[in-house]
């Protein structure tokens, strides 16, 4: 559709939101981003069958995780649009950036990834 | 007679026996047991001292029992077996019995999370039916748990309670069966609100011929009000009290609700003492001792049978 | 499978404030089957360590190792080419776990990461419940196989006692009565009958009561 949204939102494509589970999100945040957001299909119209609905679970748990870590929660969003819904998704896209801009950069250095087993 | 003890004597001669309880308080001072005491003096054939009841910390039942004996009391030692292991509930009950008490109500006890100390360890080395063959092992047989000698049988008579209201129903009278087999004489039933269920489970209990070989004594506990009427129907485990009776209490004008609340009182003794098993009331009127005189006088039960 | 529950952020970031370097050790059993301490937890632990303190500008190294379990010698044995380069060994197996790493490691300080609870079983994903309580002379061909020690919460042998409330036990509504469950299950099994018998007092000694215990099987021995 040619639409455009904010070039600060880089994205990973997944087969489906179930891909996605709470490391691969924890450690996106290592990295130093400032924000993550899941885009699934609408609740009901999975392709997998459920797959969002693992992930609308999961990214409630490790909003949590944030909490406790000190980084928020807030931080971290799951949106449910169809493929068909490219107005949406850059909508989305815009909202995000907003309310991560409100809450400012990640206090977390990028430079400390080295030591994972 | 087995034992010194006023209900035992009373049951012997064909008498309706009425017991009530003194909860002891969460303090060292023996005059509240005294007052307590006096307001039941002439009114009851024996009473019952609770044991940590719902798991509060307060006077041991043990030393409450003694002081209310000084004041000529029959009185009966509730045990149970939440807060003891089998070593200091025998040392007890030989304690009881040295003390001249004569009475023992075996309870398993309720859970410490419901008092004012829940992180406590609980013990439960017995249940109360283990409780009650304990007991009848040391008076009958002189014999400890361990198998060795009792020099110096405790005397004692041996009472439990039991919940005709709890679930699962079928199998309450079950349960009494099981009391009565290791050696339960007299038992004391949780308030009855809900008569046609009491009557349910006593042709159960006399179908067993449980009540020829143990004493039922129907429990009862006055309304203060519809807002005690209703935490005892919602909040309080075990407990069935029939809307109709919550309604009844609601009808009537704030004021006259405590009065109200007696009188159900009283009309459930005068129907309990027509079913045939049952030989006795108990009347817990918690933190309301000053009724019971005037509940047992209107019931048509005092004056009491002195030995 | 022994169950654990994992202990809040915050109580381990106290117990690691004075350190740096930590090697956190998962067990690929018990406590991976009730996803407390298997390998993905390690990671999410170590993620969390390292979040949180990088967001307060401190460091911490953190190294990822996973054993098949650590109540083994052998197993335990496999982190000895690099333990000396941590200062402080975090361990997420069960209790029985940690203490013999800590056996192991004499020199190393061994920091729990887990709670360990109970013996218990997987309802559904997600949800584990106790069954027993390690009581060392096991009743269950006594009580249709469900055990009164364990599942009732004032372990009584001839339950059930007056605060059986529509099958739930007076401690927690969510907890089933224990002597609600072995009386159904006696009554499928039309064994009602052993509802009557009257179950003696236990003997403890088999049980903690007794003190520390040990099985020993002297034709295994080398």
């Amino acid at each position: 559709m040619r639409l455009n949204y904010p070039t600060n939102v880089k994205i990973v494509k997944v087969p489906c939101t179930g891909r996605v589970d709470n490391l691969l999100i924890l450690h996106a945040f290592e990295s130093g981003v400032d924000g993550v957001y899941l885009a699934g299909c609408l609740e009901g119209e999975c392709h997998f069958l459920r797959g969002n609905l693992r992930a609308k679970k999961r990214v409630q748990y490790v909003k949590g995780l944030l909490d406790e870590v000190g980084l928020g929660g807030a931080r971290l969003e799951m949106y449910n649009m169809s493929s068909a819904q490219g107005q949406r998704f850059a909508e989305v896209a815009r909202e995000m950036t907003e309310k991560i801009r409100a809450l400012g950069p990640s206090p977390v250095k990028k430079s400390r990834v080295e030591s994972r087993g | 007679m087995k034992t010194r003890s006023n209900i035992e004597r009373i049951l012997e001669s064909g008498g309706f026996v009425v017991t009530s309880e003194c909860g002891p308080p969460r303090g060292a001072d023996a005059e509240v047991i005294r007052k307590k005491g006096g307001l039941l003096k002439g009114v009851v054939d024996a009473v019952n001292v609770t044991d940590n009841q719902t798991s509060v910390v307060r006077m041991s039942s043990l030393s409450a029992c003694l002081i209310l004996k000084e004041m000529g009391f029959d009185p009966i030692l509730q045990m149970v077996c939440r807060d003891r292991n089998r070593i200091a509930i025998q040392s007890d009950i030989l304690g009881a019995a040295a003390l001249g008490i004569n009475n023992i109500l075996c309870l398993s006890g309720d859970h410490q999370k419901f008092g004012d100390h829940s992180r406590a360890k609980n013990v439960f080395d017995m249940d109360s039916i283990q409780l009650i063959n304990t007991v009848k092992t040391m008076r009958d047989d002189g014999k400890f748990l361990g198998g060795e000698e009792v020099k110096g049988k405790p005397v004692l008579f041996i009472g439990a309670a039991e919940n005709p209201f709890a679930d699962p129903f079928e199998i309450r009278a079950a349960r009494l069966g099981k009391k009565v087999k290791a050696g339960c004489e007299f038992i004391q039933t949780q308030c009855i609100y809900n008569i046609e269920r009491f009557v349910k489970w006593m042709e159960m209990v006399r179908d067993r011929g449980l009540h020829e070989r143990c004493a039922i004594l129907g429990g009862v506990t006055p309304f203060k009000s519809v807002g005690m009427a209703r935490y005892m129907k919602n909040s309080v485990p075990g407990m069935d009290v029939p809307d109709g009776m919550i309604e009844r209490m609601k009808g009537v004008a704030k004021e006259k609700q405590s009065e109200e609340g007696i009188k159900i009182c009283v009309e459930t003794i005068q129907r309990l003492r027509e079913i045939p098993g049952v030989r006795g009331i108990h009347i817990m009127a918690i933190e309301w001792e000053e009724k019971v005189v005037e509940i047992a006088k209107t019931a048509g039960l005092l004056p009491r049978p002195q030995p | 499978m022994i169950v654990a529950n994992r202990k809040s952020l915050e109580e381990i970031l106290a117990m690691l404030k004075p350190y740096k370097k930590v090697l956190l050790l998962g067990c690929n059993e018990c406590v991976t089957v009730c996803a407390t301490g298997g390998e993905r937890e390690v990671g999410v632990l170590a993620s969390e360590l390292r979040l949180s303190r990088s967001k307060d500008g401190q460091e911490i190294e953190v190294k990822e190792h996973t054993l098949e379990r650590q109540c083994d010698h052998e197993y335990i044995d496999q982190v000895r080419p690099f333990v000396g380069d941590y200062e402080v060994i975090l361990s997420m197996a069960c209790g029985a776990g940690i203490q013999y790493v800590a056996e192991k490691y004499r020199t190393k300080i061994v920091l729990p990461a887990v709670n360990t609870s109970f013996l218990g079983v997987t309802l559904e994903q997600g949800v584990w419940s106790e069954r027993c309580q390690g009581c060392g002379s096991c009743i269950l061909d006594q009580t249709g196989g469900i055990c009164p020690v364990a599942r009732c919460a004032k372990s009584l042998l001839n339950g059930p006692c007056g605060g059986s409330s529509n099958g739930k036990c007076e401690v927690d509504k969510e907890i089933d009565c224990g002597w609600q469950l072995i009386i159904d299950r006696l009554k499928e099994l039309g064994q009602m009958d052993r509802y009557e018998e009257i179950i003696p007092v236990k003997d403890w000694t088999t049980s903690r009561d007794g003190g520390p215990r040990k099985r020993i099987r002297e034709d295994l021995r080398l």
